[in-house]
């Protein structure tokens, strides 16, 4: 149990951005482990810069840091520099607060924001000397455990991982630390005595007791394999966000990180119902924190951190009742060093919340980023962003008139029924956009980025076959002849997206896949330096998987889809007529401030919308009081 | 008012890079509740200045900087008390060690050269003679980038000291018992101009080597200030003495 630090230390002068591997943060907590308590490694698969200002990870981190029966310890996947370092002299993976071996832990969290991190999870658990099969582990062995959005769908990873947490996290952990700990104090006995006892915990998802059966590439069946072994395993979600305002102590880094601010979460949850968007479905109901707490966590936070930053954090910000009153009050408090500027970083795409965002901004006006995903209303209303192009256009004339020069569009292309239409809708949009900039400032500009869609788990688009590399090549070529001067084009790689598209609707022999990948090298996949598609397509190969079968094939209503025993609280049936909805370009508005559609969230788990305020925002139309009755015709037929 | 501070900066945190630790300093000034005064403009930048950038995984018993604070500190003793507000808000390590008026010039213009001692894993003697063989080089060139360019400089002029044998007790006891395996070496070295590195100094000693791999830490002692126009030779031990010790900002 003793600390790597000495072996550690002479190495870092040899890597890039040593500080990463030192701790010492600001809000750090001394980790004091002992008897009786179960040690949590709280690992985020990617590169510290990008893990440290994960908020899921931080909350968790004090939340058992409080308990007088648990210790916790954070890391981070170290950069290929120093793994190289640290595998050519038998250093395993380790805690940044103590540089304590990962192996010395009880318990290893892994937090999945995203799905080509699979393989730096797997990197990780080799690099910490741990088995990287569930089956290989002994009683000895830290329990692995993972949670966060990717997690709604864990199949991939059923052979790694001992369980899987679906959803919110603040009370599950409190659970699984009471299981751990007298599992611990029973002397460890077999794994799967502690899995039958995870299990029993609501949310908990323990891939080992199933039994899943296919027939040819098709799952037919998954059997839980005891009887008091839940054959649906439904999310966690806390009630009322006002009791749980974490994190108390937010973690300042000492080195730079993606999001260098304090950030507070306004609300979680949202129902604005985009029907590509994984975060809106499996987050619901929206509940928001108090206006009053919300103020007391920015006061707070930026005194003990030192921050003059702060970001307002949630789906679709501006939809906070009383997000006005609330960024007001904190502008005009001018401490000794200034005031604290705001960041709204999920900005509504309407005049009005331009001008919330004008009123708070720092003196750069670098950008300002929109979303409206889709280039024609006709698409915007498969994918139900309900934004008009005189909502766009509102909104970016208020931000040129507010003194930026240069805006970004967000759009998603391979959407279900795109037509070249609407794909060529994206940059007659951008073009509007620029003869907007034009009236205020020559520098106008703006900037387009392209995402390929990938459908993912419980949303209504997860029987869609998402566009292959070359389809989604061939619409970024078109938006890109397209484009007038003045619109920049920037585009995610298509091939990244139908990596992403396996790992995310893929069933447990994807693991296979993910494995091989890694072993042959695979890591940091998120980085376009290391992503390499060739190296999934000769692991899927290999393994006899079929690429096509996981990612551009349409799914049928009567299939069983490889994380149907796992629910986010929605109804299949909502989200099938949902799915339908789209393709036949119907609307749905958000039941926030109209009559619930039951999508089984709220009636499901006796949960309720949390939201101070009755009506819907100021601002433009956002598919609310619009006629949503019935689109037009359906121009392309997805096959089913 | 300018004031200078004068901090330490040892252990863990010596593998924090310069502009990461001109960004903790800034959250420090906010945490700590001082004013700092920022500049006029579009975009205003808070009047923190820093002397001699610090080669990150080096540390230092003297580092600078000259901040503007606003409001002024209104009495001696609040000046005082800036030490032990400062050392409180900023991590482990960092220690602010002085603070006074600064006068007009730049922190830049005012250091000349700055002392080293490097922690060398090699044999005592053999480095004791490598050492011995570079002071009495007449010229030492080594190829290093500048500005993008790779070049070719030579770097004995602006080696103004170089030995083994000085007397250690600057130095923190806990500093020396984490090298006392280590052959130790102090250099004064110049800072004008492109300066010389501690990692230049090791590679001139043990060509071919990574000088990581060589030198396990490698602290600053002194950052010399010269306001004379008396030139520095190469080790000229009366250069040194040149450098009026009440201006040398060290500490201890």
């Amino acid at each position: 149990m003793t600390s790597l630090w000495s072996r550690v230390e002479p190495l870092l002068a040899r890597v890039r951005k040593p500080a990463r591997y030192i701790g010492c943060e600001d809000g750090a907590i001394e980790p004091r482990h002992g008897q009786g308590k179960v040690a949590w490694l709280l690992a985020y698969p990617d590169v510290y810069e990008v893990g440290l200002p994960n908020q899921g990870l931080q909350i968790l981190y004090e939340i058992l840091n409080e308990r007088p029966d648990a210790v916790a310890e954070r890391t981070y996947a170290p950069w290929v520099d120093l793994e190289a370092l640290m595998r050519e002299r038998g250093i395993p993976l380790f805690s940044v607060d103590a540089h304590r071996a990962a192996g010395d832990f009880d318990v290893i969290a892994f937090n999945l924001s995203a799905e080509l991190v699979y393989t730096n999870v797997l990197n990780m658990l080799d690099l910490g000397g741990i088995p990287v099969h569930t089956a290989r582990r002994e009683p000895s062995d830290p329990v692995v455990v993972v949670g966060g959005h990717a997690a709604f769908n864990p199949e991939p990873l059923a052979d790694f991982i001992d369980a899987a947490v679906l959803g919110e996290g603040e009370e599950v952990v409190g659970e699984i630390n009471d299981v751990v700990r007298a599992w611990k104090a029973s002397g460890r006995t077999s794994r799967e005595g502690l899995w039958r006892e995870l299990a029993r915990i609501p949310g908990v998802y323990v891939p080992s007791l199933y039994d899943v059966v296919y027939e040819g590439e098709r799952t037919v069946s998954v059997t839980p394999r005891f009887a008091d072994v839940p054959a649906t395993v439904t999310k966690r979600t806390i009630s009322d966000l006002a009791q749980w305002d974490y994190p108390r102590r937010p973690l300042a880094p000492l080195t730079e990180v993606v999001h260098d601010r304090l950030a507070v979460e306004v609300f979680r949850g949202c129902t604005r119902g985009c029907r590509f968007c994984q975060a809106g479905m499996i987050t619901r109901p929206v509940r928001e924190r108090p206006a009053e707490q919300v103020r007391t966590m920015i006061t707070r936070g930026l005194e003990r951190t030192g921050y003059n930053e702060v970001s307002l954090t949630s789906l679709s910000t501006a939809d906070f009742s009383g997000i006005e009153d609330v960024v007001s009050s904190i502008v005009p408090d001018p401490t000794a060093c200034g005031a604290p500027t705001v960041s709204l970083p999920s900005l509504r795409v309407d005049a009005f919340t331009v001008g919330l965002a004008a009123k708070v901004a720092s003196g750069r006006r670098s950008g300002l980023t929109f979303a409206p995903e889709a280039g024609t209303w006709r698409l915007r209303t498969v994918i139900n962003k309900l934004i008009t192009e005189a909502d766009l256009y509102g909104a970016v004339e208020s931000a040129f008139a507010n003194g930026w020069s240069r805006t970004k569009l967000y759009f998603l292309t391979g959407l279900p029924t795109e037509t070249d239409d609407d794909t060529r809708g994206i940059a007659e949009l951008a073009a509007g956009c620029v003869a907007i900039g034009k009236k205020y400032t020559s520098r106008a500009s703006v900037t387009v980025s392209l995402g390929g869609f990938v459908p993912k788990a419980h949303t209504p688009f997860q029987w869609f076959g998402q566009n292959g590399v070359d389809e989604l090549q061939r619409k970024i070529n078109l938006v890109r002849g397209a484009a007038s001067r003045g619109v920049q084009v920037k585009w995610h790689d298509p091939r990244a997206s139908l990596a992403e598209g396996l790992a995310s609707r893929g069933d447990r022999r994807v693991g296979r896949v993910i494995e091989r990948v890694w072993r042959n090298g695979g890591t940091f996949q998120e980085w376009s330096e290391f992503f390499d598609l060739d190296r999934w397509l000769d692991a899927a190969a290999a393994e006899g998987l079929p690429v096509e079968w996981f990612t551009t094939r349409h799914r049928t209503e009567d299939e069983i889809l490889p994380w149907q025993h796992l629910s986010a609280g929605l109804h299949r049936d909502f989200l099938w007529d949902d799915w339908r909805a789209a393709l036949d370009e119907h609307g749905l508005p958000d039941c926030r401030w109209t009559p619930c559609y039951d999508c089984g969230v709220c009636t499901g788990d006796g949960l309720e919308h949390v939201v101070a305020s009755p009506v819907p925002p100021a601002g433009g139309s956002q598919g609310t009081g619009q006629d949503l009755a019935r689109g037009g015709e359906v121009p392309v037929v997805v096959r089913l | 008012m300018k004031v200078r501070l004068a901090y330490s900066k040892v252990g863990k945190i010596r593998f924090l890079g310069h502009l990461d630790m001109a960004h903790l300093w800034e959250r420090a000034f906010r945490k700590a509740n001082l004013g700092v005064a920022v500049s006029a403009g579009f975009t205003p930048r808070p009047k923190v200045s820093f002397g001699l950038a610090l080669p990150t995984a080096g540390e230092s018993l003297v580092e600078v900087l000259d901040v503007v604070l606003d409001p002024a500190p209104s009495a001696e003793r609040e000046l005082d008390d800036l030490a032990p507000r400062l050392s409180a808000v900023m991590p482990a390590g960092v220690e602010v060690t002085g603070a006074w008026v600064a006068g007009p010039q730049s922190i830049q213009e005012d250091v000349v050269a700055t002392t080293w001692v490097l922690a060398i894993d090699r044999d005592a003697e053999d480095t004791a003679t490598r050492v011995a063989a570079l002071v009495a080089a007449p010229e030492f060139w080594i190829e290093r980038e500048r500005k993008g360019e790779r070049r070719r400089d030579d770097i004995r002029p602006g080696i103004f000291e170089l030995r083994t044998d000085f007397d250690p007790s600057v130095l923190p006891a806990d500093w020396r018992s984490a090298v006392s395996a280590s052959a130790l070496v102090e250099a004064v070295v110049t800072t004008s101009g492109r300066g010389v590195r501690p990692t230049e100094l090791v590679d001139a000693l043990f060509p071919g080597d990574e000088p990581w791999n060589v030198m396990s830490r490698v602290i600053r002692t002194h950052q010399w200030i010269e306001r004379t126009d008396a030139p520095c030779a190469p080790f000229s031990v009366r250069a040194r003495k040149e450098l009026p010790h009440e201006q040398r900002i060290a500490v201890g």
